[in-house]
């Protein structure tokens, strides 16, 4: 079965906050555990403050982001996808953005750590940017299939051992 | 958030309360600034205790660090405690550990 939900907010900081807790109640139905849901809210919350503070200059300019997500139920749990759309600035050099603490902004406290937590904490993850044109951020999150996972290990120990 | 400041033994607490995200940070960041400039000279140490924290993203990386800069200047090492799982994770990562020890 799958569901589908699209958003279009504002980029203000107001809506960090309610970004990550949708697509986070979007996902309930697959029955996310508590770390996979603070997963999917952390990856969020900093692809949306990416949009507000690089896309669109701390909210000065005006502009939108445009949150699309899609689940699949299997048997196990399923999958969410994420795709995180804005239409600012976009990136020049991608490769470099994303590398683990590379920031354009130190003097303003940034880690330059958010591309890394995304890739981190979510099991997909891919973007892609046109200067003048805007960014999009795609991530895939697997719910349950951890779990299932380390079961199916345990029980191939167990035979390995007997 | 909400920032609950007591001193105890020469040890300055500070609780973190509600969800920090770079829209947040900033009164968190002026609260705490604030404390340091009233208690740093009178405190050995701080302790950001995170119990209270129900969400963070990357902008607590930069926050702590921030805040440990600051707590320097004064020669008062810096300490969190009860990080969540997430927050655990996110501080382990970046290496904050490495000047912000757990207490």
């Amino acid at each position: 079965m799958e569901n589908f939900m699209r958003l279009e907010i504002s980029a203000v900081g107001e809506n960090e906050s309610f970004a990550r807790s949708a697509v986070a109640a979007f996902a309930l139905p697959l029955a996310p555990s508590l770390a996979e849901l603070s997963d999917i809210k952390t990856a969020v919350s900093e692809a949306v403050t990416n949009c507000i503070v690089h896309a669109y200059d701390r909210g000065k300019n005006e502009g939108k982001i445009r949150i699309v997500c899609a689940t699949e139920k299997d048997d196990t749990g399923g999958v969410l996808h994420i795709e995180i759309t804005d239409f600012g600035r976009g990136i020049d050099d991608v490769e470099k953005a994303i590398s683990p603490f590379f920031t354009t902004l130190p003097d303003d406290e940034r880690s330059g750590m958010g591309f890394t937590i995304m890739q981190t904490f979510m099991d997909g993850f891919a973007i892609e940017s046109e200067p003048t044109k805007g960014t999009v951020v795609r991530m895939t999150k697997r719910i349950g299939g951890e779990c299932s996972k380390s079961f199916v290990h345990a029980e191939t120990r167990e035979r390995v051992n007997a | 958030m909400r920032i609950d400041a007591e001193r105890r033994d020469n040890v300055l607490y500070l609780r973190l309360n509600g969800e920090m995200d770079e829209y947040t940070a900033g009164i968190a960041r002026r609260d705490v600034d604030r404390l340091a400039e009233t208690y740093a000279t009178v405190s050995e140490r701080a302790v950001f205790d995170l119990s209270g924290l129900s969400f963070m993203d990357s902008t607590g990386i930069g926050f702590l660090i921030g805040r440990y800069k600051k707590f320097k200047r004064y020669g008062v090492p810096v300490y969190v405690t009860n990080p969540s799982v997430g927050t655990d994770r996110i501080l382990e990562m970046s290496g904050v550990y490495t000047l912000i020890p757990k207490a």
